[in-house]
């Protein structure tokens, strides 16, 4: 069983972004870019399933700069056998271009199932994978907090509100991946060294007869309004009050 | 990352996996294990299994191959454990190792270095004595040659990892007096007439053990010398030209988490009515700890490129070492006087700095032995 599994290169959790003088983005210069935190999950739950023999093939891709390479390297370090890079120097591609792409890469590598993050931290748009599904006319298990490959199916546990859902997807299925699914490994680094002899090929999205240009334009882009400071009260009628006829909560 | 980075993808996912191994084995417990003066043998063995202890060392042997900016990497993210006896410690194969590495027999490598990388061993170096650490060619433990044994007589001091190490490479004397009298040998802990003395209490590095080693007709196999009988001493300057390098990476990340400390403080703490940012002069100290930190490591890295690159570096990296260390110096001290009261209680991360700080410009070659070796390269 094979395993396509998309991955974003993004800035890192920890990078407190600031917005750019011109309001046309966040500034990249200089800051430390890594995998997003969903997609970790989604390679660590493609390596789980091979290391239990479910899956014999976890392919990892990306739709970046050749920046992106080293996520594909980090992602062959924790144990996808061989990756991708659809090159584009584009900045902010959208989730739909996105897609278009995975669905060729998936015409032309017939995964058996695709693992991807529920969104990527930067455009928090959580919608690659369902568009992915919607193209390809697969089925879809999105926010996953389990899943379990068993004859011919995948039954995916869903966290919604109010309790788990569990769907049983015919194969081949997407999948999206919650925080919860699992906890991803570091790289070791004799993995890390392995990594660099496994296979990355780059394609053009040309290559693939797909057209990256976005449908939507980013007109502004502006820092949230800075917190204000807080303030002591006196008694817990002045914290009501306040409560009341000020923050007008209750 | 531009072109201008001295560190490429490779480095990077280093840089990651040794962050994230702190994360997960080191910070939750580092205070607790600071206060017992110790931390688990398990960590060595969690280390080993991440890869991590195997950098510097050929894949051969189980090592994650020789790669001075993997080092850099690494040693920078465990200082974010914010204990340099751990770092010390953990990493003390950095320093009892290359000589076996570089200079032992085939037999003693694939005996000797394997377990060490693998974690179950430790391995220290053993160089100071009772009588001085910086006049290396005058030390005075003796080894006398006995058939196809060398008979060990003297003794050794401040030596890390030596409670609880089961591999020494100790310096000893095969010959004449000087430089030209003086061998590495490995000894091994259970050798009869080797004995380790009492875990020494410091200033700092509180997680780390450092003890003196005692040794009383012991008797060594001659398989156990590395390099060439009174060949020692050039194995011995060759080795710290690594420790000193990594002593400044050591030193440099000292003063930069002192400086991200002290710049969070300034924010949030008021003296008369406003944060203590809003002092100029406090924000031009500010100022100058990042500058200072800022161009000691710019230098490291630097000098750590031309070793990469082969160079002799050795005024580069005593240079390196000196000015690290006095930028440490200087940010700590001034990091404490930051922080107030608060500076000289064991709850702040910068009192463990400051403390931990004062080793760096001693060990691996003193400030002044560092300028020793600078004013000779300079023709004086
Ligand atoms: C925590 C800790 C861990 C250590 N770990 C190890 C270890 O693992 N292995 C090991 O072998 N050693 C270790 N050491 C020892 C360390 O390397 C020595 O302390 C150091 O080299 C200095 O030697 P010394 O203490 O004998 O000082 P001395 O050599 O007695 O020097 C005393 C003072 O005189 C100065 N001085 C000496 N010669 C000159 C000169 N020619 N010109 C000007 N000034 C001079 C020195 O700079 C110093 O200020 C450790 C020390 C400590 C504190």
């Amino acid at each position: 069983m094979k395993v396509l599994v998309p991955i974003k290169r993004v800035v890192d959790y920890n990078v407190k972004v600031r917005v750019k003088a011109d309001n046309s983005g966040v500034d990249l210069a200089n800051v430390k870019m890594a995998m997003n935190p969903f997609c970790e999950i989604a390679v660590e739950e493609a390596v789980r399933l091979k290391e239990k023999g479910v899956v014999t093939e976890i392919i990892a891709v990306t739709v970046g700069s050749k920046a992106a390479q080293e996520q594909l390297r980090t992602a062959m370090a924790l144990g996808a056998d061989r990756s991708i890079l659809v090159e584009t120097d584009q900045e902010d591609v959208q989730p739909l271009a996105v897609a278009k792409v995975l669905k060729a890469l998936v015409e032309k590598e017939s995964p058996d199932l695709v693992i991807l993050g529920k969104q990527a931290i930067d455009g928090d748009n959580s919608q690659t994978g369902q568009m992915l599904a919607a193209l390809t006319g697969m089925p879809q298990g999105t926010f996953a907090s389990e899943v379990v490959v068993a004859d011919g199916k995948v039954n995916v546990t869903r966290e919604v509100d109010g309790g788990l859902q569990t769907v049983a997807l015919d194969l081949p299925a997407v999948v999206t991946t919650d925080l919860r699914l699992n906890e991803p490994r570091y790289a070791s680094l004799p993995n890390i060294m392995k990594a660099k002899k496994k296979p990355l090929e780059t394609v053009a999205p040309g290559d693939l007869g797909v057209d990256l240009a976005s449908s939507t334009k980013t007109l502004k882009v502006e820092p949230p309004a800075e917190r204000q400071a807080g303030i002591k009260v006196a008694s817990v009628e002045e914290l009501v009050d306040k409560l009341k006829n000020e923050a007008k909560v209750i | 990352m531009s072109s201008l980075d001295y560190f490429n993808d490779t480095h990077r996912m280093v840089r990651d996996t040794t962050r994230r191994f702190v994360e997960q084995h080191v910070l939750p417990h580092v205070d607790e294990w600071e206060e017992s003066g110790t931390f688990p043998r398990e960590l060595y063995v969690q280390a080993a299994e991440a890869g991590l202890l195997g950098i510097g060392f050929p894949e051969a042997y189980g090592g994650s191959g020789e790669d001075v900016f993997m080092m850099v990497a690494y040693t920078e993210e465990m200082m974010r454990s914010t204990s340099g006896g751990l770092v010390a410690s953990l990493g003390s194969l950095g320093i009892g190792l290359p000589p076996v590495a570089k200079w032992g027999s085939d037999a003693l490598k694939s005996r000797i270095i394997p377990p060490v990388l693998k974690g179950e061993k430790i391995s220290a170096l053993a160089i100071t004595e009772p009588g001085g650490g910086s006049d290396v060619a005058n030390l005075r433990t003796r080894a006398k040659r006995d058939g196809d044994h060398y008979v060990v007589n003297g003794s050794k001091t401040f030596i890390t990892s030596g409670v609880r190490a089961d591999y020494y490479t100790v310096a000893v004397r095969t010959g004449d007096a000087g430089y030209g009298g003086v061998s590495l040998l490995l000894i091994e802990k259970g050798t009869p007439g080797f004995t380790v003395g009492r875990n020494l209490k410091k200033t700092g590095w509180w997680a780390s053990d450092t003890s003196e080693l005692f040794f009383e007709d012991c008797r060594v196999p001659v398989e156990n010398l590395i390099g060439p009988e009174n060949g020692g001493f050039f194995c011995i300057m060759s080795n710290f030209q690594m420790e000193r390098l990594n002593l400044a990476v050591m030193a440099n990340m000292t003063a930069q988490i002192a400086l991200e400390e002290s710049l969070r403080y300034v924010q949030e703490r008021e003296a008369f009515g406003r944060t203590l940012s809003r002092f100029q002069v406090l924000r031009h100290k500010l100022a100058d700890m990042a500058t200072q930190v800022d161009v000691s490591r710019e230098y490291t890295y630097r000098v750590a490129a031309r070793m990469a690159a082969g160079e002799d570096c050795i005024k580069a990296v005593s240079m390196a070492k000196n000015m690290a260390t006095r930028t440490s110096d200087f940010v700590t001290w001034e990091a404490v006087q930051l922080f107030g009261g608060m500076g000289f209680m064991r709850e702040s991360v910068v009192e463990r700095l400051a403390r931990d700080n004062r080793i760096l410009s001693i060990g691996g070659g003193t400030y002044e032995i560092m300028n020793e070796v600078i004013a000779k390269q300079l023709g004086l």
